[in-house]
């Protein structure tokens, strides 16, 4: 009963999925957007429940899943970005003719699939549930049927996806080969406990490991898809897989090198280091030369990764916490900039070059002001939720020693700083051209707003009750 | 007794929060709005001036461990106490005129936007966002906090130059943000770096002032954190040759921005270095000094022989600042008691008088809607009150005893002269050059021949106008003939200040060597 009761909220999910693919079949077409609320029912319900089985430190099935503050805090970016991703997509769905079942269903399995990465406590259990988020996101990113764009994603993504699987999963195998386990606590173990010397199975396999994370959180060099996918995916798909892809495959490098790897951490953290410093310059560097506001926030979700590697890099207290704090932050300021992008449309075409947004701060003073808010945080600008999060992984990388990296990332955020600046001119400082791009804001696009921007302030300000969440995890890592 | 220097900053956000309520075709509602929001930060800030009592330290009021002894109204309590970070302010004789500066210009910034039409009301909820950013960095005494505030003036700046500025604002606003962006972003690693050391030292983080100045940090690491805090105030000063991006800003900026910019912004670079860079890094800021010398004497020469030249009134104005806060330089970093006194006074006095020259600019453009100096000329006939405050800020701010540009530059060059006389006479060569420039700018557009048919009909002072520069003008005849209000404030506060400087980088040096 324990076992199940640790894995509730992912049951609760399940069920909910399946429910609403049943429904699907039964549903009068004029009566579909009833799927919505129990969509959002169900992502309610999970939240109860994790909020029940709360973060302490408990294991099931053997030692192969587990809750702990680390799961804990992803499940909550998890479920989070869910709703905001079912609020920001309602209307959009309909608009654009694709308010299936499944697209809810996916949604519901893809959470479940990123808090089964978060969870899992065994290298296979990780590769489930990174097949299941993946799968679901490779559906939605082609979920767009008519649309050629939209189909290219799907099939690069597919590609490229089960290429970064195979890796992983050689990995994986590796890994086994060499300490004759998967489970990471015993691996941990047994690392501890080895001689020196050069391994050479238990190197590539970690190596292999790490090229299969880096290509689900769209790390340099493995980052190609993102541009493409993001800017082919439908836009409420997108900002969900920007959001959750990332806090899924951020959990499980933060459980699977700083837990299980943490005795080889001089043979990791300086290639993690490098990394993170071509991450950020190449994300930022071609950000800079975007006119498409998706493409945009697709090379900028690069840069994000990278700096969020810094607190890996550190793998520490402080890292391990600052990369979870990232990872909210990114969630509530990344899916607001999705919110305002879908907000800009009329019917099924939508307005993604940057030229359109010219004047919006005039034309609609409170969409341009919250998209303003979002693009300030994204750039690090106190009070908000992104500047705290910056400073907490500099921080993290100077305090670990690697002052270069800082070095380089505050640099970055200066680069960085121009594209987003740029959007805030394109919309206070230039007038409206001659046909506006035409704005639908509906309901539940106004509330995900309105969520995304208290949770961009309230982090900013006073983010207390969430740094005390982030600053458990690494100890309960520590004591597993 | 109440949080006062909450207040004071909390007052014009709040006042931002009501303005933003307000239907923004209400114009006049919110103009008035923003009058009386700033006013009452005036009378927050003169209740400072009443209080401030340099004999008998108020009793604070905190939470925490009481560790300046040299802070008056001092508040503090945990902010994000999982990362050691701290909401304290307080103030002392170097921040009190700088807050009474600030409330005062931002008063008159608001007067004399009236005549602004274009969105009026995202103009004043930028300025009063301003306000409170400018008043929070003269205010925090932790390091985290401090740079908050920093940054929360950055944007509206950035976008008061943008939106309401003139021809090349967008330029001008990009390259404002990004110039700043640059140097702060190299002292938030150097505050990082501190709190880090403090972790190491003491066991837990900490971003407060007086907890990091007790640290000792060696010399090689000392001269990089100064470095790294000195780039981000040298360009705020600006510091020659860190200097590009002011003559453009001033430039586009509406008028109340470019008295903002001039009066407080260039202000937040000089007090940081005072504040911050100097007791944080005593040895190194000692170690500096010749460097930041004859980057101030060059500033000098440099800002005043370029202002000459110039043929844009306000090109004028803002590379006059160029060399007036090179003035200021010299008088901090000879780092004696007279030469910081002037060098403070000096920064109220550039605000009040190169405030009021952008103000005059601004009128000026306003009646003709040009800048060009050779457009103007004979005013004196047309517009004599307009013409008899030109006169007497101009005189100010060359430096006319009587007036109050006068005494700070007069202690500025006696700290100098104590410290190397031939610095002081480089120094006062930049005097002249200031009488050269200013004088011929009064010659071509206030006297001569009146022979331009455009400026028979300007008009002269409206009472809103009249009201504004009479105010200035009284501050700067005031402290002009009776300084000594201000400087027994000052004094105190400066004196403690380069004690703890030379104490600390004595204290250093001892062990250092006796290592």
């Amino acid at each position: 009963m324990n076992d199940l009761w640790v894995i509730s909220p992912m049951l609760i999910l399940a069920g909910v999925a399946g429910l609403i693919l049943l429904l699907d079949l039964f549903l009068p077409a004029a009566r579909k957007s009833m799927l919505v609320y129990l969509s959002l029912l169900g992502l309610g319900a999970a939240i109860l429940a994790n909020l029940a089985v709360g973060h302490g430190t408990r294991s099931a099935f053997g030692g192969a899943v587990g809750i702990d503050p680390l799961a804990y805090f992803a499940n909550w970016i998890l479920l989070l970005s869910a709703v905001l991703a079912v609020l920001i997509g309602q209307r959009y769905l309909v608009d654009l003719d694709m308010e299936h079942g499944e697209h809810y269903a996916l949604i519901l399995f893809a959470t479940l699939g990123g808090m089964l990465m978060a969870a899992g406590r065994d290298l296979l259990i990780v590769f489930l549930g990174l097949e299941v988020l993946s799968l679901s996101l490779y559906v939605l990113a082609g979920y767009r049927r008519t649309d050629l764009l939209s189909q290219e994603a799907a099939l690069k993504y597919l590609l490229l996806g089960a290429f970064a699987s195979s890796f992983l999963l050689y990995g994986i195998a590796l890994l086994y080969g060499a300490t004759g386990t998967t489970s990471l606590e015993v691996l941990g173990a047994t690392l501890a406990g080895r001689a020196g010397g050069v391994d050479l199975l238990l190197i590539l396999g970690v190596g292999l490991l790490g090229i299969g994370l880096a290509f689900k959180v769209a790390l340099v060099p493995f980052h190609m898809w993102t541009p493409d996918v993001y800017e082919g995916a439908p836009s409420s798909v997108t900002a969900y897989m920007s959001v959750a892809a990332k806090a899924a495959g951020f959990a499980a490098v933060l459980r699977i090198y700083p837990q299980a790897l943490g005795t080889m951490v001089s043979d990791w953290a300086p290639l993690f280091a490098v990394l993170a410093a071509l991450t950020m310059s190449i994300g930022n560097i071609i950000a800079l030369a975007q006119s498409n506001i998706k493409r945009l926030l697709a090379y900028s979700g690069i840069a994000h990764a990278g700096y969020i590697l810094m607190g890996v890099v550190a793998s520490d207290d402080f890292g391990v916490a600052s990369a979870l704090y990232y990872l909210l932050a990114y969630t509530f300021m990344n899916l607001g900039a999705f919110a305002v992008l879908i907000a800009l449309r009329e019917g099924e075409r939508e307005y993604l070059s940057l030229n359109d947004y010219q004047g919006l701060g005039h034309r609609r003073p409170w969409l341009g002001a919250s998209m303003a808010l979002f693009m300030l945080s994204l750039a690090g600008v106190p009070p908000t939720a992104g500047f705290l999060a910056k400073v907490y992984v500099f921080g993290a990388a100077v305090q670990a020693g690697y002052l270069w990296l800082a070095v380089v990332a505050v640099l970055n955020s200066v680069v960085a700083a121009f594209y987003y600046l740029r959007v805030i001119v394109i919309m206070y400082m230039r007038e409206p051209g001659a046909q506006p791009a035409p704005v639908s804001l509906s309901p539940s696009l106004a509330l995900a707003l309105l969520l995304t921007a208290w949770g961009t302030l309230q982090l900013g300000l006073w983010p207390t009750p969430v740094l005390e969440m982030a600053q458990e995890s690494f100890a309960s890592l520590l004591g597993v | 007794m109440l949080p006062l220097l909450s207040l004071t900053i909390f007052t014009p956000l709040l006042g931002a929060i009501l303005l933003a309520l307000i239907d923004h075709r209400e114009e006049a509602a919110i103009k008035a709005g923003a009058l009386i929001i700033s006013l009452i930060t005036l009378a927050a800030a003169l209740m400072l001036l009443i209080l401030f009592d340099p004999g008998s330290p108020l009793l604070p009021f905190r939470e925490c461990v009481p560790n300046a002894a040299t802070m008056w109204f001092e508040e503090c309590y945990a902010w994000i106490p999982q990362l050691g970070i701290r909401y304290h302010l307080g103030l002392d004789g170097i921040s009190l005129f700088l807050v009474l500066l600030t409330a005062l210009l931002t008063s008159l910034g608001i007067l004399v936007s009236w005549s602004i039409t274009a969105r009026v009301k995202e103009f004043m909820i930028l300025i009063l966002v301003l306000e409170a950013g400018m008043l929070g960095v003269f205010l925090a005494l932790d390091l985290f906090l401090f740079y908050v505030f920093w940054e929360v003036t950055l944007i509206p700046m950035a976008l008061l130059v943008g939106i309401w500025g003139h021809e090349r604002r967008v330029y001008a606003a990009v390259k404002f943000f990004l110039y700043t962006m640059a140097g702060s972003v190299l002292m938030l690693l150097a505050i990082l770096a501190l709190a880090s050391l403090h972790l190491s030292q003491r066991g837990q983080l900490s971003f407060d002032l007086p907890d990091l100045q007790r640290l000792s940090i060696d010399a090689g690491t000392q001269a990089w954190l100064f470095l790294a805090f000195g780039i981000a105030f040298a360009i705020k000063v600006p510091l020659f040759p860190l200097h590009t991006w002011l003559p453009d800003a001033h430039v586009e900026a509406p008028t109340a921005g470019s008295v903002l910019l001039a009066g407080i912004l260039l202000k937040m670079g000089a007090y940081g270095f005072i504040r911050f860079a100097m007791t944080l890094f005593p040895a190194a800021a000692l170690a500096a000094v010749p460097l930041m010398v004859a980057l101030a004497l060059i500033g000098i020469l440099y800002g005043a022989l370029v202002a000459w030249r110039q043929a844009d009134a306000k090109r004028l104005v803002a590379y006059s600042s160029v060399s007036h806060l090179g003035f200021v330089m010299l008088g901090l970093f000879v780092m004696n008691a007279p030469g910081m006194a002037g060098g403070l006074l000096q920064m109220v006095n550039h605000g009040l008088s190169t405030g009021a020259l952008f103000i005059l600019v601004g009128f000026l453009y306003e009646r003709r809607h040009t800048r060009a100096i050779a457009e103007f000329g004979g005013l004196w006939k047309v517009a004599p009150k307009l013409s008899l405050a030109f006169l007497i800020v101009a005189l100010s701010s060359l430096g006319l005893p009587g007036l109050n540009g006068f005494v700070g530059e007069f202690l500025i060059l006696v700290g100098t002269f104590l410290h190397q006389p031939l610095w002081a006479a480089i120094a006062a060569t930049g005097v002249i050059l200031s009488a050269v420039y200013l004088l011929s700018i009064l010659r071509r557009m206030i006297f001569g021949a009146l022979d331009k048919p455009d400026n028979v009909g300007i008009a002269d002072l409206s009472p809103r106008e009249a009201v504004v520069l009479a105010t200035l003008i009284a501050l700067i005849v005031l402290i002009g003939v009776y300084p000594g209000p201000f400087l027994e404030r000052v004094e105190p506060s400066v004196s403690a200040l380069l004690e703890q400087v030379e104490a600390a980088a004595a204290a250093q040096t001892l062990s250092l060597t006796g290592r």
